[in-house]
């Protein structure tokens, strides 16, 4: 169970975020140009990686707020923690 | 009378408190203090349990938590009563009851023990090779090996204690209160670090606190004393919590520990009421010391496990702490200096000593001195080669180890003997440093695998790290402590110590026998009765990593854990492998420590506490009316109003028929609320609905269907515009919380240009709905200054109103498809507005109706439920809904799915109506539909979704999904029941009022 | 090589030589230059999978290779829950084919996996349950698939330790049972079918970690590994949590997610629950082993992880729902507690596919329910991977569905997903 520093309130349990899954994924602008593969790409095709992720958790018992966080997906190590919106870190 | 091995006093036996407890229903007597296996062995009871699998007569072996052998059944036959119990850790108490188990019809006795006969048919893994024949035989065969397996007694009776959760945060966590612990605990706290220092054990000091040998010297006092005054000192330590009886059970990542408080099991049942039993610690420590010790390692030699044959480290305890001489002709096997401080306590206490068996042939150590002075006979280069005494040992055979410690020459040897003590040396403690995730190295010297790599901030001090020596400690500990706490100093800089056992030892994983190895039964995980050639059967079958020997011979796999013989397991399989040890892998060390109570896990979280109830706040009012009750989420919604003994059926026809011809009422206050506000408001729910909100005039309301990013319906509601910029969203009851989520997702990540807010307002506000022809009369009677003209107030529309001084929104919407009016206002004041409405209504007959009537209401309307109508597969298309799916809007959620290769599909599954051949017979919902019932494999259509009795249509009718049903309106299909087929026939879901003439009335 | 046959003949005629003279259940071969077709994975879905392609495909030159030791992942990891009473037809046809194979799985492999057919139960604990529960039965009933919905009281008759009073905060509504569902022995099924394998001669290539995917214009042309190149021009890729690491090393990407399924067991006790029993609403399933332990499910985490270690408030939460259906364990007491890696797709149905890779098929996304479908999944992907196109019994579980839209969802439509 780790600890995850949310940009707003600080450390907390795990227990008190929401997983959003992978990050950066940003849903298309014009959704109806799109073939089916590709909409299929956005909707559920995911990288799923084993190590560092760059993943999106929400703060949902606590301030509500959707932020970035970069962790190692093979000992959940979290490197980096940072705002929707903020540039991604360089790990 | 039993005979009584009681001694010089022990060091924590209070021997003017005498205690009774009853062992297999005999009376017996022990001291506070005492443990339930050291009374047992004061009394000379060695027999206590059966093993797993022979069911071969076994004792106590140790004098902590890593026993194999000595579990027991505490207080059979009552809601107290616990399965296997290790003796060795039950503090005894007045009135305390025991019993053995796994054996039948007793334990000096047990029908069972007819498997040490069959055992050579017996070997590991033997259940995969047979049983097989005939094949639907294998279910009989396994309820009698079902029978056989098992160990106690699960209990049949619900808990009577209760037990509770405390979170924990401090600086630094000494888990351990040995010499290494209690110095690493002094040290922080000294350092203004608040710290909380652990032990399992009901006593500080660890194995220290007993030395009392003129062989081990702290400041030239016996290191037991030394310890003693730091114990005294630290309890006067105002930042240091100290916790006794409590023991690590988990050790997870960023230092998050779960630890086992146990209050109140040392007491006589009749204390413990209205006390908490244990309490779970979860434990957040920026640091954590791991201080938790070594486990003496037994021997592996032929006939190893009879009763009788202990540790010798727990036998030196027994004698030390308990004032308990565990037989009379004692007998010590070693391969290291162990055993001899074993032989110098009971020396001390006058115990007699037979002989002591090294393995090793020269020996160059202050303690064997001390032990030939006192002439007791070593056997030097000798081991046990076999041992006799079916429920107790009463003699052993030695013979002289070969050079190179693989066989065994000369002549054999025959000894009395009724106690063996066995010391193979010491194994770290390293279980929670792995669980924590930190990796080992396999130290050559004295084959032990000690912490190499820590995986967050903390460290292993004393003999679980490997410093096995008193020297070693108080040199390395302090170092160790300044770094880690980051101090210049610790008290224990220029200490003088004195320690005088040699560490030289002969590591021989299996020791030889003069018979066969196939011959022998020499057991490396007692419990599970699994034996070196078990192991060796393994390796031959092809079976490499430790894991499936582990899994195929069930080493390890007891209730202990293997805490004994993982350590001889893996030996073994790299001496016959040939490669080096740690190269199969260790196995992995899998939380909790020591088996942790389900009811410590849990908690406060059993019976009303399992889950939140949610009422609304005229929850009362619907209590006291009788209503009975459905769970829909967490919510407690009324279900229905049974009147004189109605059923369910016959009340909900009542009410129905009440709210269509006059007036109904319903609580729908668990609806979900949401308050929207901000400039692009209107522009939020033109991409989260598929219909379109830009035209909707302030004061309107609108039905809304959202979707999932995949175009299936994921909920529904109805939106209402409070101002320019002001709306209030209702939600489905189950979907409030998620669809909140939802849309702050979409808001803050995908669409943070917009200005809008989102506040859940569903418990701040109740909504009373009342409808039915007569429900503006009422209405109208408790909002007296509002003009509940048609043309003032229409149909889908709202008006801010007061009741009294009580400001309220009244919206004119309906599910019901009666001319209907939903009151919303501030919870608090809702008991009495719904009173005021029932007041009002009482001319109307108005009649309160819950959740059932609502469905067979919308129903008949043809009106769908999220979530029973649709099942997270069907689009607005599919439900026949595409009035509501805009043309227009270039994107919503979901838009871009219902353009797929399968959803558009013109013979997807559709919403249609379905009425009975026989207009009494009311469908189950969930039954299937089929056009032929003859055909094979049967071809399934679609499903009954809802389904009611009209008392309005006065037939039955029902909602389904069926496979192209759009377009087979009037075509007749089949539900085929398990004994009956019921004729369908297809029609429009709008039963009632298709033109809207009631809404609008 | 014909291998020993295993019987009480066989045991006993050991016993005479103390056991000494038993053949090993599997080779430990050097890994070949070159195979027909290499399945990357040795859990129970790859081993069965070659176990198929050996013994019905006619194909001899086949190698499994694994990164640890066989069975290791989630083959040795799960609760081993068997049953087939699956809602949609395509997953009540696959399942069911499973079962089927399940029944005669010991005979066949002369290898006692202990399927026991002890029967599962599937608890509804609100109206919306009920309506599920009756749903999934009358289609199963359909299929022909042995499932029967219970009332409270047949409920209690069924299984006598569940707390069906109505006072409690979820009452039991009722449930389904299916009979011939059940439990097995689930290292006994990797240890079976790699017996099984290697005698029709398969390669078990264990320590071996792929760590690439060899292709030339759009169709494979070996593995990457360990202990150096392998060529093959089929690979069966059967990696359960894993699948998306190997999927990334073509270059292509899966609609999963691994996430962390956390297991229990209890300390071995006497018999004292005879069935298995599942429940969705109070989210916890409960078996006991032949050994006696009480083999108890949790749900997973929302987190993608590869650690094998989840939260301890899911462990928390499922044992507040064991306690709430059977208050009598609450003295029992947690003997080990362990993590799977399980990927999951979502609509909560495998993928037993070819990809737009030629020679390169994946068997994945069995999600928490995948030991169920052991023998079936490892016949149909046989099948899928020999024939270069799908079963009919597997054909709706394939990659494309994902852009069609003709998910087979299983959860969207309530099923319990174990």
């Amino acid at each position: 169970m780790f600890l995850i520093n949310c940009p707003f309130c600080g450390e907390r349990e795990q227990s008190e975020f929401k997983a959003g899954g992978e990050a950066h994924i940003i849903r298309p602008k014009q959704p109806t140009e799109l073939s089916d593969d590709e909409w299929a790409e956005y909707l559920f095709m995911r990288k799923n990686i084993k190590g560092v992720q760059f993943e999106r958790w929400n703060h949902a018992h606590g301030c509500r707020k959707w932020f970035n966080v970069v962790r190692d997906t093979s000992n959940d190590e979290i490197k980096a923690v940072y705002k929707m919106g903020e540039k991604p870190p360089t790990i | 009378m039993t005979k009584s091995l009681r001694v010089k006093t022990g060091k924590i036996i209070d021997e003017t408190y005498r205690i009774s407890f009853k062992f297999n229903g005999k009376t017996y007597y022990g001291f506070k203090g005492d443990t339930l296996a050291s009374a047992l062995l004061a009394n000379d009871v060695h027999l206590v349990g059966r093993s797993f699998k022979y069911h071969r007569p076994r004792g106590i072996m140790t004098a902590g938590s890593e026993e194999p052998n000595a579990i027991i059944q505490l207080h059979k036959n009552s809601s107290r009563t616990e399965p296997n119990v290790r003796a060795t850790e039950v503090e005894i108490y007045e009135g305390l009851e025991a019993s053995s188990q796994n054996c039948w019809p007793s334990v000096e006795f047990d029908i069972g023990g007819i498997n040490n006969f069959l055992s050579p048919l017996l070997p590991a893994g033997f259940y995969y090779k047979t049983f097989m024949w005939p094949a639907s035989f294998w279910e009989k065969y396994e309820y009698f090996i079902r029978k056989s397996a098992g160990l106690g007694k699960s209990p049949t009776e619900p808990d009577p204690d209760v037990y509770e959760h405390k979170y924990v945060h401090c600086d630094v966590l000494v888990i351990g209160s040995g010499i290494s612990g209690i110095m690493a605990a002094k040290t922080a706290a000294k350092n203004g670090l608040q710290t909380l220092l652990v032990d399992e054990k009901p006593i500080l000091g660890g194995s220290t606190i007993y030395q009392n040998s003129e062989n081990f010297k702290i400041n030239n006092q016996n290191s037991g004393s030394w310890l003693e005054k730091e114990i005294n000192e630290i309890k006067k330590i105002s930042n240091l919590d100290i916790k006794v009886r409590t023991s690590v059970a988990a050790y997870h990542g960023y230092n998050f520990l779960l630890a086992r408080e146990s209050l109140t099991d040392h007491l006589p049942i009749e204390q413990r009421k209205n006390k908490t039993r244990h309490k779970l610690l979860k434990i957040r420590a920026k640091k954590v010391i791991c201080a938790t010790g070594s486990i003496e390692r037994p021997l592996i030699f032929n006939n190893n496990d009879r009763p009788g044959i202990l540790l010798s480290s727990a036998i030196k305890r027994y004698a030390d702490l308990f004032g308990v001489s565990c037989g009379e002709k004692n007998v010590l096997l070693t391969n290291n200096d162990s055993a001899y401080e074993t032989a110098i306590s009971l020396i001390q206490k006058g115990i007699n000593i037979e002989a002591i068996i090294d393995n090793r042939e020269e020996v160059d150590s202050k303690l064997v001195y001390e032990i030939e002075k006192n002439n007791i006979k070593i056997y030097k280069g000798f081991t046990v080669v076999d041992t006799s005494g079916y429920k107790r040992i009463n003699k052993l055979s030695i013979m002289k180890l070969s050079k190179d410690g693989q066989k065994v020459i000369g002549s054999k040897i025959n000894l009395p003997c009724n106690c063996l003590g066995i010391s193979g040396g010491w194994t770290p403690a390293v279980h929670l440093f792995t669980q924590s995730g930190g990796k080992l190295k396999f130290r050559e010297d004295d084959q032990v695998f000690i912490p190499n790599t820590h995986p967050s901030d903390q460290i292993s001090i004393g003999s679980c790290n490997g410093d096995l020596s008193l020297e070693d400690i108080l040199i390395n500990v302090p170092n160790t402590l300044k770094e880690f706490l980051g101090i210049k100093k610790t008290e224990y800089e220029n200490i003088e110590v004195l320690s005088s056992e040699n560490f030289s030892k002969r590591n021989i994983w299996l020791l030889p026998s003069d018979k066969v190895l196939g011959k022998t039964k020499s057991f490396v995980d007692y419990q599970n009765d699994a034996t070196a050639k078990d192991i060796k059967l393994a390796l031959r079958e092809g079976f490499r990593s430790i894991e499936h020997v582990k899994r195929y011979t069930t080493t390890g796999m007891g209730t202990d854990q293997g805490k004994l013989g993982n350590m001889h397991a893996l030996g073994i399989i790299s001496e016959t492998a040939g490669t080096k040890m740690g190269e199969h892998g260790t196995t992995t060390f899998r939380p909790p420590y020591t088996p942790l109570t389900f009811g410590t896990i849990v908690g406060r979280n059993v019976g009303e506490y399992f889950d939140i109830f949610r009422k609304t706040p005229i929850h009362d009012w619907h209590v006291e009316n009788k209503a009975e009750f459905e769970n829909v989420g967490q919510w407690k919604r009324a279900w229905y109003y049974p009147k004189d003994n109605e059923d369910m059926y016959q009340a909900v026809q009542r009410e129905s028929k009440a709210a269509r011809e006059s007036a109904g009422i319903l609580d729908a206050s668990t609806l979900g609320k949401i308050d929207i506000q901000g400039t692009d408001a209107s522009e939020f729910l033109n991409r989260v609905y598929t219909n379109s909100w830009s035209k909707l005039a302030i004061g309107k309301c609108r039905y809304g269907l959202m979707l999932n990013e995949d175009g299936m319906v994921y909920d529904d509601g109805v939106t209402t515009r409070l101002g320019e910029n002001h709306y209030i969203m209702t939600t489905t009851t189950g979907g409030a919380a998620n669809v909140l989520s939802k849309l702050e997702d979409y808001l803050q990540t995908e669409w943070p240009e917009l200005d809008v807010y989102l506040t859940s307002v569903t418990d701040h506000y109740a909504t009373i709905s009342v409808c039915g022809p007569n429900s503006r009369n009422i209405v109208s009677t408790i909002i007296d200054d509002l003009d509940f003209s048609d043309e003032n107030f229409p149909h889908m529309s709202f008006k801010n109103a007061k009741i009294g001084k009580i400001n309220c929104r009244v919206m004119r919407i309906s599910f019901t498809g009666e001319l209907s009016y939903e009151i919303n206002i501030q919870a608090n004041y809702a008991k009495s507005v719904w009173e005021k409405c029932i007041e009002a209504g009482k001319d109307f007959n108005i009649t309160p109706y819950g959740t059932e009537t609502m469905h067979l209401l919308r129903a008949e309307k043809g009106f769908i439920i999220v979530g029973q109508d649709t099942d997270g597969t069907m689009t607005p298309i599919d439900l026949q809904m595409d009035w509501i799916v805009s043309k227009k809007k270039y994107d919503y959620i979901g838009k871009r799915s219902l353009y797929r290769s399968d959803t558009i599909r013109e013979d997807r599954k559709q919403l249609v109506g379905l009425l009975t051949e026989n207009p009494d017979d009311v469908l189950e919902e969930g039954a299937q539909i089929v056009a032929n019932i003859n055909k094979t494999p049967i071809e399934m259509l679609g499903h009954v979704t809802s389904s009611y009795y009209s008392p309005n249509l006065k037939k039955s009718i029902a909602l389904a999904v069926v496979k192209g049903g759009k377009n087979m309106m009037g075509e007749k299909l089949i539900i085929p029941m398990e004994n009956k087929s019921i004729n369908v026939t297809i029609a429009d879901p709008i039963f009632l009022d298709k033109e809207n003439k009631k809404l609008n009335a | 090589m014909m291998k020993n046959k295993y019987s009480i003949f066989s045991l006993i005629k050991n016993a005479f030589s103390y056991h000494e003279n038993w053949q090993k259940a599997w080779k430990d071969p050097q890994p070949k230059k070159e195979y027909d077709v290499i399945i990357i994975g040795g859990g129970g879905h790859g081993l069965a999978t070659a176990y198929y392609l050996a013994k019905k495909h006619d194909l001899k030159n086949i190698a499994v290779v694994e990164k640890g030791w066989i069975g290791g992942g989630n083959t040795g990891r799960n609760t081993t829950i068997i049953r087939s009473n699956y809602l949609w037809d395509a997953s009540a046809g696959l399942y069911d084919h499973a079962l089927k194979i399940w029944e005669n799985l010991s005979q066949e492999l002369n290898y006692n996996v202990m399927f026991s057919q002890r029967g599962v139960m599937n608890l509804a604990h609100n109206l919306q349950d009920v309506r599920d529960l009756k749903r999934r039965t009358h289609a199963n009933r359909l299929n022909g698939i042995d499932a029967v919905y219970l009332n409270t009281q047949q409920v209690k008759e069924f299984c006598p330790i569940i707390n069906t009073s109505p006072d409690i905060r979820y009452p039991v509504l009722g449930g389904t049972l299916q009979r011939r569902a059940g439990t097995a022995r689930h290292d006994a099924v990797a240890w079976g079918y790699a017996r099984g394998a290697d005698e029709m001669g398969v390669d078990i290539i264990q320590n071996c970690e792929v760590k690439g995917i060899k292709r030339n214009n759009g169709a494979v042309e070996g593995i990457e590994t360990t202990r150096g190149l392998i060529k093959t021009k089929k690979i069966g890729v059967v990696a359960a949590g894993h699948s998306s690491v190997i999927a990334n090393m073509a270059g292509l990407k899966l609609p999963l997610e691994s996430k962390p399924l956390q297991a229990l067991v209890s300390e071995p006790v006497k018999p004292v629950i005879d069935t298995v029993v599942m429940s969705n609403a109070v989210h916890a399933y409960v078996s006991q082993s032949d050994k006696g332990e009480l083999v108890i499910g949790a749900g997973t985490d929302d987190y993608v992880s590869y650690s094998q270690k989840g939260s301890h408030e899911i462990v928390e939460g499922t044992l507040n729902a064991i306690l709430e259906l059977y208050p009598i364990f609450s003295r029992m007491r947690m003997l080990r507690q362990w993590g799977g890696i399980v990927d999951i797709c979502p609509d909560a149905s495998p993928i037993v596919s070819k990809t737009n890779i030629k020679g390169l098929y994946f068997n994945c996304g069995w999600g928490t329910g995948g030991f169920k479908a052991t023998p079936g999944s490892g016949d149909l992907f046989a099948h899928t991977i020999a024939n270069d196109e799908p079963h009919k019994l597997n054909a709706a579980f394939n990659l494309n569905r994902f852009i069609s839209g003709d998910l087979v969802d299983e959860h969207g439509a309530a099923a319990v997903a174990h």
